[in-house]
């Protein structure tokens, strides 16, 4: 096969900087010959000289009002030394201008091998086709759809959580069924790593919420000379609503995100496709123990947490309030009874459920590339968290309906 | 070939590339024409991508000089910027930005190295997914909605969106079915041709190697043994000869 000679003179032209041959850098001249318009090109056409050819070029294409009577339009290449795709592209889209002014155009070529460029960059145009131009934008109406698409994406994802979550209720029942099927190994490594692993941050942040609590009451009852109902306030605060709502939130932050993330990972790798052809059910292998895990150690990490924000609240009162440990001990036991102990202590649970199966659901959702698990696993955490909170919002407004 | 004057577009000298106690390349020297397609092969472990990285600045030699159209390309400064310009690198995936739509990703070479207009620097991106046989609804797509095979058409495209004379190839063909791959050797060769581009392309293929390449340079021995197709095949070396008239290298030749 015949090679062509390799084009322009590129290598010995282009190197300012080196202080080689410089090339002739590319220029564009206008000039009438009776009723024909003739641009003579030249020199280098390339992208390196693009952005001021470009700007020449448009200055030398005239509007209608100037076009004065002429019908035709000479492209003339005979003196381009150098021409690469852009340089090309730029003569297209001066002949496609100057068709639109209803000039007759034509193309004259010096060298067979910038034909044969010209051709092939006007294929890849046509084949492109004429770029539409962007839709005007229409603020209010891409708002109102925004705001529908929204709206009909979280309706799609309320519905396939749903679902999730009446998969994951048969998952259990078979599994309570025949609970030798239950991936036990598993199951502990979870609990080890979302219950073992956060007791020292879950012990250290409800000591301070105990504490803080404590202080803020104590600031405002003394105005009152209530100080010792201090205590009171600690106590129902922090088992009836603060251990397990700020135990479900940081262990959502720290242990659901890393469902999704461990699940997404598995998905990107495709070792979820890879355990179905093995006959493993994915849900029960990856979803189950995980969940498992996390009722089993949310409650206890609630209880955990309780102990620790009463330590704080009585730390905080002996020390600025000068009640003593004993005199806290027994207003508490005053305050408090075993109801408002289990109305946080059994919310816990259902948190561990919402969080574990938001966690694997976002984990499953994971598809392509390795960017889709950083967004799921920013998903599931603010969903967890949402749900959460809602979910202890209902159970509020539920027992003050019932005068609990 | 070399005397009639040929230009070395990329001249290596004397490279030593070592990892630990590991010595990859010893002394090798090679020499790439203008307007030429280049194949380099041989056995895994003989660092062919290792000489591409090094070559295209990415892994720095122990030893050794290497100039692309005539400037050091160890050097940094605006020289090397000028070299970045004028040489355009297909990884194996692509590497396209995964974040960014295949236009945008075309668009990235051409917003850092010129000031061209926005609706320019569009047309010119459709131009190039044009010009390597992509359709235009692949310009705003994200690189995890293209095929593998979209995925590499949409790399060329950034490789070449400034139009540079080097075009590096890391295993162009490789993860593509036979017919894939085949119009990819016909794409790269015919967009060589237009473009009047060098190709320096690490390849598997053997039939990339027979139905593209100029000439193909050998990795064996840490240095490297360069010929045209039927020089190699009366080479006498053991791993030449298993590699070139083996039963796949056989087949490729027969076409």
């Amino acid at each position: 096969m015949e090679r062509r000679t390799p084009r322009g003179l590129g290598g010995r032209n282009t190197n300012e900087a080196t202080g080689r041959m410089a090339p002739e850098s590319g220029w564009i001249e206008g000039r009438h010959e009776r009723d024909t318009l003739v641009f003579s090109i030249g020199g280098a056409w390339n992208m390196h000289a693009l952005a001021r050819l470009l700007r020449e070029v448009r200055a030398a294409i005239p509007s209608r009002a100037t076009l004065g009577g002429r019908t035709r339009a000479r492209i003339d290449l005979a003196n381009v030394s150098v021409l690469d795709s852009s340089g090309a592209w730029l003569v297209a889209d001066t002949k496609r201008r100057l068709d639109a002014l209803g000039l007759k155009t034509e193309i004259v070529v010096g060298r067979a091998a910038d034909r044969a460029l010209l051709d092939r960059v006007d294929k890849a145009l046509t084949r492109i086709g004429v770029l539409s131009k962007p839709a005007r934008a229409r603020p209010i109406l891409a708002a109102l759809g925004n705001i529908g698409r929204i709206v009909v994406e979280a309706g799609q994802k309320g519905h396939e959580l749903l679902s999730f979550f009446g998969l994951s209720v048969i998952l259990i029942a078979r599994a309570f069924a025949k609970p030798w099927r239950i991936q036990m190994k598993a199951t502990f490594k979870h609990i080890e790593t979302t219950g073992l692993n956060a007791l020292p941050i879950v012990g250290l942040l409800n000591f301070l919420i105990g504490m803080v609590v404590a202080f803020m009451g104590a600031v405002q009852l003394k105005k009152f000379g209530a100080e010792i109902f201090t205590v009171n306030l600690v106590g129902v605060a922090v088992l009836r609503e603060l251990g397990v709502l700020i135990t479900a939130i940081l262990i959502a932050g720290r242990s659901g995100s890393a469902f999704t993330a461990q699940i997404g990972t598995m998905k990107v790798n495709q070792e979820i496709d890879a355990m179905q052809t093995i006959g493993l059910n994915p849900v029960e292998v990856l979803v189950l123990p995980r969940i498992l895990a996390m009722m089993i150690t949310l409650p206890l990490l609630t209880f955990y947490a309780d102990m620790m924000g009463l330590a704080g609240g009585a730390l905080m009162a002996t020390l600025s309030l000068e009640i003593s440990l004993d005199a806290f001990l027994r207003q508490l036991h005053d305050a408090v009874d075993l109801s408002t102990f289990l109305i946080g202590i059994l919310k816990a649970p259902f948190c561990a459920y919402i969080i574990a199966l938001v966690g694997c659901f976002e984990g499953m959702q994971v598809a392509g590339s390795a960017e889709s698990v950083g967004t799921r696993t920013t998903m599931a955490v603010v969903e967890a968290i949402f749900l959460v909170i809602v979910f202890d919002a209902l159970v509020a407004i539920g027992l003050s309906i019932l005068g609990i | 070939m070399s005397t009639n004057g040929t230009e070395n577009i990329i001249e290596v000298r004397g490279l030593v590339n070592q990892f630990g106690k590991q010595r990859v390349h010893d002394s090798l020297d090679l020499d790439v024409h203008r307007g030429e397609v280049l194949g380099v092969v041989g056995g895994s472990g003989t660092g062919k991508s290792v000489l591409l990285r090094t070559i295209i600045g990415l892994n720095r030699p122990r030893e050794g000089r290497i100039t692309v159209l005539g400037i050091d390309a160890r050097k940094t400064g605006r020289e090397s910027e000028e070299l970045l310009r004028r040489w355009g690198v297909l990884f194996q995936d692509g590497a396209l930005f995964s974040s960014l739509t295949v236009a945008e990703n075309i668009a990235v070479p051409i917003k850092e190295h010129t000031d061209l207009p926005g609706d320019v620097i569009q047309e010119i991106c459709y131009l190039k997914i044009g010009l390597v046989g992509l359709p235009s609804d692949a310009g705003p797509k994200y690189p995890s909605q293209l095929s593998g095979g979209m995925r590499k058409r949409a790399g060329l495209a950034r490789a070449l969106a400034l139009d540079p004379d080097i075009l590096f190839l890391d295993e162009p063909t490789a993860g593509l079915d036979p017919i894939g791959a085949a119009d990819f050797d016909m794409l790269i060769r015919d967009l060589q041709q237009s473009l009047g581009l060098t190709v320096f392309m690490v390849t598997h293929d053997l039939d990339s190697l027979v139905s593209i390449t100029d000439r193909i340079a050998v990795l064996i021995d840490k240095k490297c043994k360069v010929g045209t197709i039927h020089e190699l095949l009366q080479d006498q070396h053991p791993w030449i000869k298993e590699y070139f008239h083996g039963p796949r290298g056989r087949a490729a030749q027969k076409e």
